[in-house]
């Protein structure tokens, strides 16, 4: 199959299509039925994507599976995979079907809620494969779409100023996204992210208005893209929309945003910011690496006293990615492998927190911690499975919470030993917030009249989580799933990335000699 | 075997935890249990014919990335056959007594299923604990010790309804975290130094560590000593060393066996275990080490001074363990790794057994723990009695002087560590400190039987007429510790602190005659020593543990004045004296000096006030900052200002998403997403054309 990409990156939006026009109603049939499609359109993009998996060749460093087609209007429709790539679409294709299982209650717009969830994994996938700029640009932006509507309509009380915060911060960072990636057009003269992966773009200084832009074009460039990047990831300070669409998000789109969506702008980071731009990322690196030590710590501080549970476990979800950025601009390999790994992990874990978080909000509809305690009394299978993720949160080893955090830590050590240091406080606010949280909803007697009748998790509920805690536990032990198939690509891309840096020195040299 | 006796705990947890709906509950307690003994046996056989070679069995790969290679391996040598000998039979142990002790716990309701979790959390613990000593890398270890640290978490807070548990295990797991950044900053430097985390290369490289330097943060560092240093604080916090033992009393929240089995043999000399383990490394690393001396002494002095005042039964023994943690430290922070691990070993029968015993008591007193309300006991549970007593006299140091081994356990072992203070630092802060932490030991554990078991019946008259003796199953461990307490000191004694030769080569090394410099170096420092005959010939990481051949103080440990030599017997036999005074003599003597010395007292019965100082210095402010971050920071700088631009907006679309009908702002929404993509189009394809 040499479209196998395009399938599976379509299925979904073609559900969505027999959704949108076959489905007529608004009875208990329909809604059922909505529910299987997309139940059904989910699973077998994730059997299709298996076959992705089973040919790919980690060896093989460069683009696998690729199509290439024209497309309207002079653009190139080019699709491809490669050892960074691969894994956030198996994660992806991987999380739907839960997702949408974890919606089977859903009661609102049953098939446009659907539609939209159909809609945004197609748009994801495209994401993550798309090897052209332009494509890129619409997967990218245009995912905020459904995502947006998601929290806007089936979201919470405070749903509708939440998702324009969140559509506006997204979406003005891509603005300057788009105006380097014109500019990126215009001197290298394709939109092929293959090609310009190859291109060198200019690093030699040069004044605007008087201000010296050390790193030239690159730099202008590389900050444009930051900029967007930054926002989706997201990294202290441009982190606030993050627990607010949380909150008012619902349980499935929390798990989509912190499962998949915060995995773009990291995956921007390693396939555009490092590889393209290498000489300006070499100069705002120091930067960014403070950036996130300060976002591992000052969110941490700030989720140690949130009350609402779900915006405790949105900023320890900044706190994590703050070791992702860290990871990739430490820009060694273990920095890169243990930022990918970091993201592929948190997928699993934040996705499954804000699901634990969703089975007591469907049953008390309220996400205070203090309305909660004591739930192990008659919860006990809830509480070890939220146990379970608590620790894997934590970075607990055995998790595969841990071995993104130990690489990308080791990674920024190497570079920067103070970064090193503050960052690895982390690893005390976060047992410190975990637990507590824990404490509060878990542990102690069960004294609240309102929690008495609670029931423990359903057999659906269990099912969901099952996958999750397979695949937690068993990145944990043998890590070596996921480095695998990235490594051999990461280490190109290390190694390309050290090569232009010496190049671009010597030629600075050069120059000043 | 090594794979068996590492798994067999695992699978053990996991039947007994998942499995005990279908198997029910007392089988699959029995089976982890059993699996236990299992493990316990074929860990004596491996210790008895043990050969001395380092053995390394691989498992399955771990963290791979770039240059860093690990594997989930086993390293099997001396170190690691000591340490599986200690773990699993206290832990099979223990398994057994709990069979008694937490049977009708009232803790719980009639009909609550609490015993499997338990046996669950115990042999999952055990497995934890075999994977930190038997790991062949940095790595597999942090898994170990992180792993055991989740143990205790779950076992301190057992008891889940009690708050005070519930906050004790977060304190147990916090402050144990707080160590771990130390250990895990010390594993990165070790892989940016010697780009391998794997215990064969980076005890190659140890010798030149010594002579690099490493920047890290504001100065350049002795890259030995500061690994050394870093890894220490890991070890700080598992052990409970002083700045970071705080969470060790309250730890006693978890039930006695816990107690027992992790906070006093086993865990808790996780810390002990790695800075011998890491002895390749700390030999080449003397401020370190100096450092490691200096602290291990403070805590073994402060640790009793607090001892001395305690009424809880199980906070004085936990007290007792912190400060004699602090003892094997400064025998490791000297250079005497064996003599460490000897006391490590002695330490794991007898304070196993004082626990064990304790919890025997508290069994006995329907869970009253306030050793004021004991009293006259003697006869109401006298196998207890005579296993606590047996427990005490091996902790506080009995035995015929100047013999060197024999007598208790604790004599062999405990004269053994202040001999070697004294011979690497002759009248020295970490020599007296050890002393006088002697005397206190006496007058604690003896105050400790005084209380319990001689007197009158103080509190509670109905408790104390229907006190029992525990059940058969809880008196077997008590019989089994009670001989390694008696007899382990002096069977052992020649392997742990015997002549160097014997002392090398029980640890896998080899030995060779030292250079004449050496010698005569060695002569002229401690004139009445025979002349040193042998040092180690293996070259950094070849055995179980690393000797410098330059390190004699195991050799002159050996001849120290008789004074020295005799100084902790007279300790003890002062204690022993003192409490004797106050507590059967003169019983009115405590409260009169405890109200004379009022400021002493309390600040001894506060602990130093260590939970208040950090309370104040750090959990407030760290609650204070992350508000001020989170409204200040979030609310008003960040949403307020950096963003005004966007804050203008979005009231503005909400404005008019409320004028237009609820329900239609699906269609806004939608008319002004493909306004946008048109635009977008439109540009990229403008910029495409020029």
């Amino acid at each position: 199959m040499d479209n196998l990409l395009s399938i599976v990156t379509f299925i979904p939006a073609l559900a969505a299509l027999i959704l949108l026009v076959f489905l007529r109603g608004d009875d208990e049939d329909a809604n059922r039925n909505a529910k299987w499609v997309a139940m059904f359109a989910t699973s077998a993009t994730f059997l299709v994507s298996l076959f992705i998996l089973a040919g790919f060749d980690p060896q093989d460093t460069g683009m696998q599976f690729v199509e290439e087609r024209e497309w309207l209007l002079g653009l190139q429709y080019k699709m491809g995979v490669d050892g960074i790539s691969v894994l956030f679409v198996m994660l992806t294709t991987f999380m739907m079907p839960l997702v949408i299982a974890a919606s089977w209650d859903v009661k609102l717009r049953v098939k446009e809620y659907m539609i939209a969830f159909l809609l945004l994994e197609t748009l994801m996938l495209g994401v993550f494969m798309a090897l052209d700029l332009v494509l890129f640009y619409l997967f990218f932006e245009a995912g905020l779409i459904p995502m947006f509507l998601i929290i806007g309509i089936w979201g919470g009380a405070n749903r509708i100023y939440a998702s324009f915060k969140f559509f506006l911060y997204t979406f003005l960072g891509s603005v300057l996204m788009l105006v380097a990636m014109v500019g990126m057009f215009a001197d290298a003269g394709t939109t092929d992210i293959e090609a310009l992966l190859r291109h060198e773009f200019a690093f030699a200084d040069f004044s605007v208005l008087g201000i010296q832009v050390v790193g030239g074009m690159q730099t202008l460039m590389f900050l444009a893209f930051f900029a967007s990047f930054a926002v989706k990831m997201p990294m202290w300070p441009v982190h606030t929309w993050l627990p607010d669409a949380h909150v008012q998000a619902p349980t499935a789109g929390s798990v989509v945003l912190a499962a998949i969506l915060l995995k773009l702008g990291g995956y921007g980071f390693i396939r555009f910011s490092l590889p393209m731009f290498p000489v300006a990322a070499e100069i705002w690196s120091p930067m960014i690496l403070w950036l996130s030590a300060i976002a591992i710590v000052y969110t941490s501080l700030v989720a140690l006293v949130q009350e609402d549970m779900k915006k405790l476990i949105a900023y320890s979800s900044v706190a994590h990615m703050g070791f992702v950025t860290m990871g990739i601009f430490a820009a060694n390999q273990q920095g890169v492998d243990g930022a990918i790994f970091q993201m592929i992990s948190h997928g699993f874990i934040s996705g499954a927190l804000f699901l634990c978080v969703g089975v007591i909000y469907d049953r008390m509809h309220t996400r205070e911690i203090d309305a909660y305690g004591g739930l192990v009394n008659r919860m006990p299978a809830y509480a070890m499975i939220f146990m379970l993720f608590t620790m894997a949160n934590v970075g607990l080893p055995g998790t595969s919470g841990f071995v993104g955090e130990f690489l990308t830590l080791m990674a920024v050590f190497q570079v920067n030993t103070w970064v090193a240091v503050v960052a690895t406080t982390g690893v005390i606010f976060s047992a410190a917030y975990a637990l507590w949280l824990y404490r509060r909803v878990v542990m102690g007697d069960l004294i609240k009249e309102s929690l008495k009748s609670i029931t423990d998790m359903s057999p659906r509920e269990r099912w969901i989580f099952a996958p999750l805690v397979a695949m937690t536990l068993l990145l944990g032990v043998y890590p070596a799933l996921v480095l695998d198939v990235t490594g051999p690509s990461v280490a190109a891309l290390v190694s390309n990335y050290d090569t232009a840096l010496a190049a671009a020195e010597a030629a600075s040299q050069l120059a000043s000699n | 075997m090594e794979t068996i006796i590492l798994f067999a705990p695992l699978i053990g947890a996991l039947i007994c935890g998942f499995g005990w709906k279908i198997i029910g509950e007392t089988a699959a307690c029995w089976v982890a249990t059993s699996l236990l003994f299992l493990s316990a046996v074929l860990s004596w056989t491996v210790f008895v014919h043990f050969d001395g070679t380092t053995e390394q069995i691989q498992i399955l790969r771990f963290i791979e990335s770039g240059s860093l290679s690990t594997d989930w391996a086993i390293r099997l040598d001396r170190l690691t056959a000591i340490m599986l000998i200690v773990i699993t039979t206290v832990s099979s142990l223990v398994h057994l007594y709990s069979f008694g002790y937490m049977d009708h716990d009232p803790q719980w309701k009639e009909g609550e299923s609490y015993k499997p979790r338990f046996f669950a959390y115990l042999s999952f613990f055990t497995f934890a604990m075999l994977m930190l000593v038997t790991a062949d890398n940095l790595v597999q270890m942090f898994f170990g010790w992180e792993g055991v640290g989740v143990a205790s978490y779950l076992l301190i807070g057992f008891y889940y309804r009690k708050p005070s548990a519930n906050a004790a295990a977060i304190k147990a797991f916090v402050v144990n975290r707080v160590g771990d950044f130390g250990f895990a900053l010390g594993i990165f430097a070790l892989f940016f130094l010697t780009d391998s985390i794997n215990f064969d290369d980076i005890f190659a490289a140890a010798p030149e560590l010594a002579e690099t330097q490493l920047s890290f943060l504001w100065t350049e560092w002795n890259a030995a000593n500061l690994v050394a240093f870093l890894l220490f604080i890991g070890a700080m916090g598992k052990s409970a060393q002083l700045f970071l033992h705080t969470w060790l009393p309250d730890a006693m929240e978890g039930p006695t066996p816990v107690s027992a089995l992790i906070h006093a043999a086993t865990m808790v000399t996780a810390g002990v275990f790695l800075v011998c383990r890491m002895s390749p490394i700390m030999e080449f690393a003397p401020e370190a080490m100096a450092f490691v001396t200096v602290l291990g002494a403070a805590t073994a002095f402060f640790a009793a001074t607090v001892g001395l005042v305690q009424t809880d039964i199980k906070r004085v023994i936990a007290y007792s363990t912190c400060s004699q943690l602090g003892y094997m430290f400064v025998a490791a922070g000297v250079g005497a790794y064996p003599v460490a691990m000897f006391h490590l070993l002695t330490h794991a029968f007898f304070k196993a057994m004082l626990f064990l015993g304790a919890g025997s008591v508290i069994h006995a007193m329907h869970h009253e723990q306030d050793m004021m309300n004991y009293g006259g006991l003697r006869k109401k549970i006298p196998y207890t009695f005579y296993a606590m007593l047996i427990g005490t006299l091996a902790i506080t140091g009995v035995g015929i002087p100047l013999t060197g081994w024999i007598g208790f356990a604790g004599f062999a072992s405990k004269d053994a560590v202040i001999e070697s203070a004294y011979a690497a630092g002759p009248g020295g802060f970490a020599f007296w400190a050890l002393v006088i932490a002697a005397l206190f030991t006496s007058f604690y554990s003896w105050r400790l039987m005084f209380l319990t078991f001689w007197g009158t019946p103080r509190g509670d008259k109905h408790t104390h007429e229907h006190a029992h003796e525990s059940p058969t199953v809880m008196l077997i461990p008590l019989g089994v510790l009670a001989v390694g307490s008696v007899f382990a000191g002096a069977i052992w004694y020649s392997s742990f602190f015997g002549k160097q030769n014997e002392v090398i080569k029980f640890f896998g090394g080899h030995y060779e005659a030292p250079s004449e410099e050496l010698k005569a170096a060695v002569a002229e420092r401690s004139p009445k020593a025979s002349e040193l005959k042998y040092v180690m010939a293996d070259a950094p990481g070849e055995a179980g543990i690393y000797i410098k051949p330059e390190n004699t103080v195991l050799h002159e440990a050996h001849y120290v004045p008789t004074w020295v030599k005799l100084s902790p017997f007279v300790a003890m036999l002062l204690g022993l004296a003192v409490a004797f005074w106050f507590y059967i003599v003169n019983p009115e003597m405590p409260k009169r000096l405890a109200e004379n010395q009022r400021p002493l007292y309390l600040f001894l019965k506060n602990k130093w006030y260590f939970d208040e100082l950090y309370d104040y210095v750090f959990v407030r402010p760290a609650k204070w900052i992350g508000s001020f971050f989170w409204k200040r920071g979030d609310g008003d700088v960040i949403d307020g200002s950096l963003n005004g631009v966007a804050m203008g907006i979005i009231p503005f679309f909400t404005r008019l998403a409320g004028r237009a009908q609820s329900g239609y702002i699906f269609t806004y929404a939608f008319a002004m997403v493909i306004g946008i993509a048109v635009l977008i189009t439109w540009m990229t394809l403008s910029g495409g054309a020029n």
